[in-house]
């Protein structure tokens, strides 16, 4: 939601404006934890206890004996999950899908949402309550519901795009395997550009009138304004919006998954969930167990450092 | 949320002009990505308003043959009445998990705020540690960890899961930081409420326009997770709208036609349109009451 965006900068330390309340007796201390103990239940058992019991699961393998007559055992593999995962090619192939979509479909959407937060931010700018309605509209969209819209939108049978092209002589097929990859990202690029835009539009709000004002007052034009006071003012939310698509896109589910059930192009393990799901599918839970850990860690080391090196670039400049 | 009322706020002229030139190309680039974003949306809406018999053979942009109730008629006919099952089960996950949980968020972001005890700060950047992993992520550990207590394919399954939002606890700490003063706690206690009272009384109703962004946040969370009802449950008793019409296009072969699926995604639209339409008259008073301060 958009009120994330004020409080970016805050994610690194406690929200200001309350000083710790004086008197913490026993009794404070024991009604504290009252409150906190229902959301804390849940949040071990329901967050932390899976993580755990899929990093237990990851170390160890299920071993049939004989003819499989015997029960199976679970025996300790060590890394040899992880070994193997790493040397499935389907499984890196789908890790190498996220990467290129998210190298190619994440910077071109955070540019056009910038982009259109700034020309709503404009003052010369009509329509803009309009426009802002229309282009959050996608988000009210449930994400299946809108994957399923465009899995018709994209079947070259009923697709008003592809009669279109055809009108031109132009034979498109969106779900073939060379632009099917291409297709998912505009899937995510439709769904996700409004809210993207609605964060860096309420920074760009925040911003103070009179310092847009003074740069104007000193001859700057709208572009230089632009770069030089407003980009540089909404960075925490750059790079709030990018840490949630880095996230958004390594957990890639929904649209390959049911353009999946349309298109032979996009196979069961198109992308690493899809990947993880196809393995507790056909019962190799450890190995399940073994690629959501490595999706988990990687997802939060590409996010975590992302945030890590703006903030000390920001601290250069 | 809180931009669409900060964006009505008028801001001060600057002085400089602007040729028409810009303003138009600004205008230019603005309706090309409102296009962009409405076509899909008008697609469907056409579609769903289409007679069966005239899906592909008229213009795809356009109204004709209207027949959106025959199609409504078939889409709560098909299979016994299924989707009216499946739409009363999103309604109880999204509406069961978003009340558990906004109530169990503002309670452990209230004794965030608040109270001062060892510990506090470490359980607050683990909570907040959690905002950063996608709640996708714990779907399959969540389904082998069901599946080994026999709780899959229950509404269990699937309403556990969803109670559960680190970022609403995040929220709830900054609004109750912000919102709650401690002069008024400290005259609570001076009275003698107890402190569970005092939360219930005193706290809640200040904190309760900026939950409704906490509840609205999670409500559209579960809508929109797919992955966890579809690891969990297998009967189709159980499942949410999502799960149904997904499985209603795979079988698109198997002849659920056209017609009921797009009307179905149609349908499955409204409540969250109408969700997102109600409560954005909170989010107004929220930011009201919050002004006042």
């Amino acid at each position: 939601m958009a009120i994330t965006a004020a409080p970016a900068d805050r994610l690194a330390r406690p929200p200001a404006g309350s000083p710790p309340p004086r008197g913490t007796g026993r009794r404070r201390t024991r009604s504290a934890l009252l409150f906190l103990a229902p959301f804390g239940l849940v949040f071990v058992t329901m967050m932390v206890a899976p993580i755990g019991y899929a990093l237990y699961q990851s170390f160890f393998r299920v071993e049939r004996s004989g003819l499989g007559l015997a029960a199976p055992t679970n025996a300790f593999a060590g890394a040899a999950n992880y070994l193997a995962a790493l040397r499935d090619s389907e499984f890196m192939a789908s890790f190498g899908r996220v990467l290129l979509i998210g190298v190619v479909q994440v910077p071109l959407m955070l540019g056009i949402a910038l982009l259109l937060a700034l020309l709503l931010d404009a003052r010369f700018a009509a329509f803009k309550r309009t426009f802002r309605m229309i282009y959050f509209l996608p988000y009210a969209l449930p994400g299946v519901i809108a994957a399923i819209m465009w899995s018709f939108l994209y079947q070259p049978s009923i697709s008003p795009f592809t009669a279109a092209f055809k009108h031109f002589g132009l034979d498109v097929d969106f779900l073939s395997g060379d632009l099917v990859l291409g297709s998912i990202g505009n899937m995510m690029t439709w769904g996700y550009t409004g809210f993207n835009m609605l964060i860096i539009y309420s920074a760009l709000q925040a911003i103070p009138g009179e310092l847009t004002e003074a740069a104007g007052l000193d001859g700057c034009g709208w572009w230089r304004i632009v770069w030089h006071v407003k980009i540089p003012a909404v960075r925490p939310a750059l790079i709030l919006t990018a840490v949630f698509s880095i996230i958004g896109t390594a957990q890639l589910y929904n649209d390959p998954e049911i353009l999946h059930q349309v298109a032979p192009t996009v196979s069961s393990s198109y992308t690493p969930i899809m990947a993880a799901q196809q393995s507790a599918a056909i019962n190799n839970y450890n190995y399940a167990a073994t690629q959501s850990i490595i999706l988990a860690v990687l997802t939060f080391v590409l996010s975590f450092g992302f945030l890590k090196l703006t903030q000390r670039k920001g601290a250069q400049t | 949320m809180t931009a669409i009322a900060e964006a009505t706020r008028t801001r001060p002229r600057r002085v400089r002009s602007v040729s028409p030139m810009s303003r138009t190309g600004a205008f230019a680039v603005m309706a090309l990505f409102a296009v962009y974003t409405l076509v899909p949306v008008w697609w469907l809406l056409v579609t769903a308003t289409k007679n069966k018999g005239y899906l592909f053979t008229t213009s795809p942009l356009w109204f004709s043959h209207f027949d959106l109730w025959g199609n409504i008629r078939d889409v709560f006919a098909q299979e016994d009445g299924v989707f009216g099952r499946w739409m009363l089960n999103s309604l109880i996950y999204c509406v069961g998990g978003a009340t558990v949980s906004t109530v169990l968020s503002a309670m452990a972001g209230y004794a965030l705020a608040k109270f001062s005890f060892r510990g506090r700060e470490l359980a607050f950047n683990i909570i907040l540690g959690a905002v950063l992993v996608p709640a996708v992520m714990f779907a399959l550990p969540l389904y082998l960890m069901f599946s080994e207590i026999h709780l899959v394919n229950t509404y269990w399954s699937v309403l556990l899961p969803s109670i559960v939002s680190p970022f609403g606890v995040y929220l709830s700490r900054v609004y109750a930081a912000a919102s709650v003063p401690d002069e008024l706690l400290e005259a609570g206690r001076i009275d003698g409420a107890s402190e569970g009272r005092i939360f219930w009384r005193v706290a809640m109703p200040i904190m309760a326009p900026a939950l409704v962004t906490v509840f609205l946040y999670q409500f559209v969370a579960i809508w929109n997770n797919y992955l966890l009802p579809v690891l969990m449950l297998n009967s189709d008793t159980l499942q949410p709208v999502t799960v149904g019409l997904a499985n209603w296009r795979q079988r698109l072969t198997e002849g659920i036609p056209y017609n009921i699926t797009i009307t179905g995604a149609f349908l499955s639209v409204f409540p969250l349109v109408v969700a997102f339409l109600l409560l954005q008259r909170f989010w107004r008073s929220g930011l009201a009451a919050g002004s006042v301060k």
